[in-house]
């Protein structure tokens, strides 16, 4: 027994002869998957666009004074910042909670899923619940509803008067001033049809008396070139607030009604001007433009977290379930509460896991790709971008320079080469 | 296999019918058990019917070709196969830049004086320039793109008994009287870069004149010239009226842009898109193409003559032997276009494909423009520029004119951008 054991401890050191057969096929493997394509890499990275004429370092001199490539440096910076510190907070917090709880596999289960999904059909899911329009963006449409629910939009979005009115921040205001005894015309356009109360009345031209300044506001159609005048089927708007002016102050306001008329009864002498709050034609609240420049990154982030969320709970929740149970118990006993004992035992147990999850998911997002490269739209993809797209735009999508690509994609590497050398480390370290 | 077999005979006997008068119709040689490859870009429906004009061929000739579905990675594919030394016979490339490039690599082989004939006899002279480099022919476009028409909803236009505007300015007073019922007068599809290069380059063609726009695809002339900004200051009166353009153009991708004014809650009354908008209509709304969506030409500016904007897929060979000649010759014969026409979502610039042969008037009518317009066609200029500046999501022209459309009064800065962007791109 002891002869054996020791004759298989001296055969590895001891005999590299006969551990080339056995270590060839993977050698040959490695080198023709892995190493070629390093190399290779870096040799073209030093060549131009045709492969042909060797140009130095100008592709990396190019790539940092590139204003699109220094915007993806930004953005993988911020990646690396935000992500997988999130989603490593968030998958400890999930862990930790769901392990209490009696369903907790049928949980973990389903915060696990999103990464069954494809990262290019996520991003798809992703684009869809962010789109603008409320009626097709989930996140917008709870958006509305809730700011609809506190303040109603108006009732005419977007109508304005024909002519005559000057749009000012505290609405459309008459260019000629009026004075009691006047009729006021008030064509407004861009409304619907459609959209008119139904409780609204024909339209027609109001009689002033003395003293009083009356008028009508109505929904003009220019079908036919009778703009600007009542055609007999066009109706009056009712529930428009109008407001006279005298010197910048408002002395007088009234709201139309059903037949869209309107009447200031007791208007002193002198001119006044009418206005329109602004508040009638208030376009609805719509939601944010999630995929617009500002948001983009964040909005691509929130779609990795739902994804990786996941990952990092059943790593953390593994080494949870290693975690001796007595050293927990044993706080608990000294009298410690759930907080402390989550803050003084079980995070420095899980340390070491929680290390090797965050500095996988910082490799993980060095290198992320299909989801920005799905969710940005065009127009947004400039501040969107992230090294590895900018790699694949710059080496097949415009014009193929494979060697500025070459460049791009050594940088990548480098920056991910330290993380994996730590998490290489870390493993071996843990073996011995 | 039999019942197959009949298909094809009937199907060739219907296309034959049409090849008479197409003079470069095959000399019925037999090239039975020789087997070429074809790539191109199209997949889909698009697929099916491109192999039903190639099973035409082979009932014709005999010879069986293989047709390799590439996408959008076409560049790519073909880049790729050519350095590893087995291009296809025939590409289907549809920049004319990339065409240059090939010929110039010594990739592609000049065509037969047979084809060469052909497209002389079948194609309005301008065409033969956007096949030709250093004056050699090397292709030609066997399927176009009529990029110069506008959509729009009849509804919307009944509604305020409004007619096709002719003219720009009829234009621009038309969408102000759709804007007074509520609905946006345009939908522009501007989170795609390359609808909004086509809306320039419509103005510019109609502005600038056929020459200058030459002069401008070459960079010839700098994007800071005069005809440039006359362009950009046209279009902002489209595009510089709030109420004029549907919410959110930047956020909205081409098909959208087509579903708002054609699907069910529209919010806008026309959308400006290539021929290809017909599909998505069809494909995404209930809307009827002809009945319910009707098309007029991009309208003269500033009195200018009737011009189209094309795109096209331009069939080039890397390979000369008998067979790929052949089919070359099938492919700028009519035989071959009428084959596709009747199919659907085809148009050819070969001028003696019959109008009968396409499905529809719509399409009849679409086809005629570009036939019509004569020498006045101009390719794609994004198409014929470097990818860098031309064909790029969020880079070069594709972002300069997206951030035109969100600031429509910067005209001078953006000038300035696009000069910058493209000098940096043609240089190389």
């Amino acid at each position: 027994m002891k002869r054996l054991s020791s004759s298989v401890d001296a055969a590895p050191g001891r005999s590299p002869r006969q551990a080339i057969p056995f270590l060839l096929p993977a050698l040959v493997v490695l080198a023709a998957l892995v190493l070629y394509p390093l190399v290779f890499s870096l040799i073209r990275s030093f060549f131009d666009a045709t492969g042909d004429e060797f140009v130095g370092l100008s592709n990396y001199v190019n790539t940092f004074t590139d204003k699109r490539t220094l915007i993806a440096f930004r953005n993988n910076v911020i990646w690396v910042v935000v992500a997988p510190a999130a989603v490593t907070g968030l998958g400890l917090i999930f862990a930790v909670l769901t392990e209490r709880i009696r369903w907790a596999t049928a949980f973990r289960l389903v915060l696990f899923m999103p990464m069954a999904i494809s990262l290019f059909a996520s991003g798809i899911i992703f684009r869809l619940v962010y789109e603008e329009a409320p009626n097709q963006g989930v996140v917008n449409a709870v958006m509305v509803g809730v700011h609809d629910v506190f303040s109603p939009s108006s009732q005419y979005p977007n109508a304005r008067p024909r002519s005559g009115y000057t749009q000012t921040e505290a609405g459309f205001a008459a260019d000629a001033p009026a004075q009691a005894g006047d009729v006021i015309m008030l064509p407004l356009v861009g409304v619907n049809a459609q959209q008119v109360p139904a409780q609204a009345l024909p339209a027609s031209t109001p009689q002033a008396g003395a003293g009083e300044l009356r008028g009508v506001v109505w929904l003009d159609v220019s079908l036919n070139g009778n703009a600007g005048k009542i055609d007999g089927i066009e109706r009056g708007l009712p529930g428009i607030a109008v407001e006279a002016v005298r010197d910048g102050q408002v002395v007088a306001r009234t709201t139309t009604g059903d037949d869209g008329r309107f009447t200031f009864p007791d208007l002193a002498r002198g001119e006044v001007v009418v206005r329109l709050p602004l508040s009638n034609f208030e376009l609805p609240f719509r939601g944010l433009t999630w995929l617009g420049e500002s948001l983009i990154t964040p909005v691509i982030i929130s779609c990795w977290i739902w994804i990786m969320t996941g990952f990092a709970i059943t790593f953390i929740a593994a080494g949870l379930s290693a975690i001796p149970r007595d050293a927990l118990e044993a706080a608990r006993v000294d009298g410690a509460t759930e907080w402390q004992v989550f803050r003084r035992v079980t995070v420095p147990l899980l340390s070491p896991v929680l290390l090797v999850v965050f500095v996988t998911l910082v490799i993980n997002v060095l290198k992320i790709f299909e989801l920005v490269f799905v969710i940005a739209p065009g127009s947004a993809q400039e501040e969107a971008n992230v090294l590895a797209l900018q790699m694949w735009q710059v080496s097949f999508g415009t014009g193929g320079d494979q060697g500025a690509g070459s460049a791009l994609a050594v940088i990548l590497f480098l920056l991910v080469a330290p993380a994996m050398l730590f998490n290489i480390r870390r493993f071996r370290r843990e073996r011995s | 296999m039999k019942k197959q077999w009949i298909a094809l005979l009937a199907l060739t006997a219907v296309a034959g019918s049409g090849a008479c008068t197409g003079g470069a119709a095959g000399s019925g040689e037999d090239l039975k058990g020789q087997t070429i490859e074809v790539v191109g870009p199209w997949t889909g429906d698009e697929q099916k019917s491109f192999e039903k004009v190639l099973a035409a061929f082979k009932a014709k000739t005999g010879a069986e070709v293989k047709y390799t579905p590439a996408g959008d990675e076409l560049p790519t594919v073909l880049q790729t196969r050519i350095s590893g030394g087995t291009p296809p016979n025939v590409g289907m490339v549809a920049q004319p830049g990339l065409v240059a490039q090939f010929a110039k690599a010594g990739a592609l082989k000049p065509v037969s004086a047979e084809v060469e004939q052909a497209v002389t006899r079948h194609n309005a002279a301008v065409w033969k320039q956007f096949g030709s480099v250093d004056g050699k022919l090397y292709g030609f476009t066997f399927k176009t793109a009529n990029k110069s028409a506008f959509w729009y909803s009849e509804k919307a236009f009944q509604q305020i008994g409004a007619t096709p505007p002719a003219t720009w300015d009829d234009l621009v007073k038309t969408s102000r009287s759709v804007a007074e019922t509520g609905l946006a007068a345009v939908s522009v599809g501007g989170a795609d870069g390359w609808t909004l290069t086509d809306w320039f380059e419509n103005v510019y063609l109609r502005t600038a004149g056929p020459d200058n726009y030459d002069k401008l695809a070459k960079h010839e002339i700098p994007w800071t010239d005069p005809t440039v900004r006359k362009a950009l200051e046209e279009l902002a009166k489209l595009w510089g009226e709030q109420t004029l353009v549907a919410g959110g153009p930047l956020q909205t991708e081409f098909p959208k842009s087509v579903i708002n004014v054609f699907g069910e809650s529209p919010t806008a009354a026309m959308v400006f898109g290539a021929d290809f908008a017909a599909s998505v209509i069809t494909k995404n709304t209930k809307a009827k193409v002809g009945e319910d969506a009707k098309f007029f030409p991009f309208p003269s500016v500033a009195g200018s003559k009737d011009a189209v904007v094309a795109g096209g897929d331009t069939a080039v060979q890397f390979k000369d032997d008998k067979a790929t000649t052949e089919l070359m010759k099938f492919l700028a014969s009519p035989e071959s276009g009428e084959v596709w026409a009747g199919l659907g979502g085809f148009l050819s610039p070969n001028k003696d494909i019959k109008s009968s042969a396409y499905p529809d008037e719509v399409t009849q009518d679409l086809a005629r423009r570009i036939v019509d317009a004569g020498d006045n066609v101009r390719f794609d200029m994004s198409d014929l520029a470097p990818a860098a500046f031309g064909g790029t999501k969020g880079a070069g022209e594709w972002k300069d004119l997206q951030d035109f459309l969100a600031d429509p009064k910067n005209v001078d800065g953006i000038m300035a951008r696009l000069e910058t962007n493209a000098a940096k791109a043609y240089v190389k």
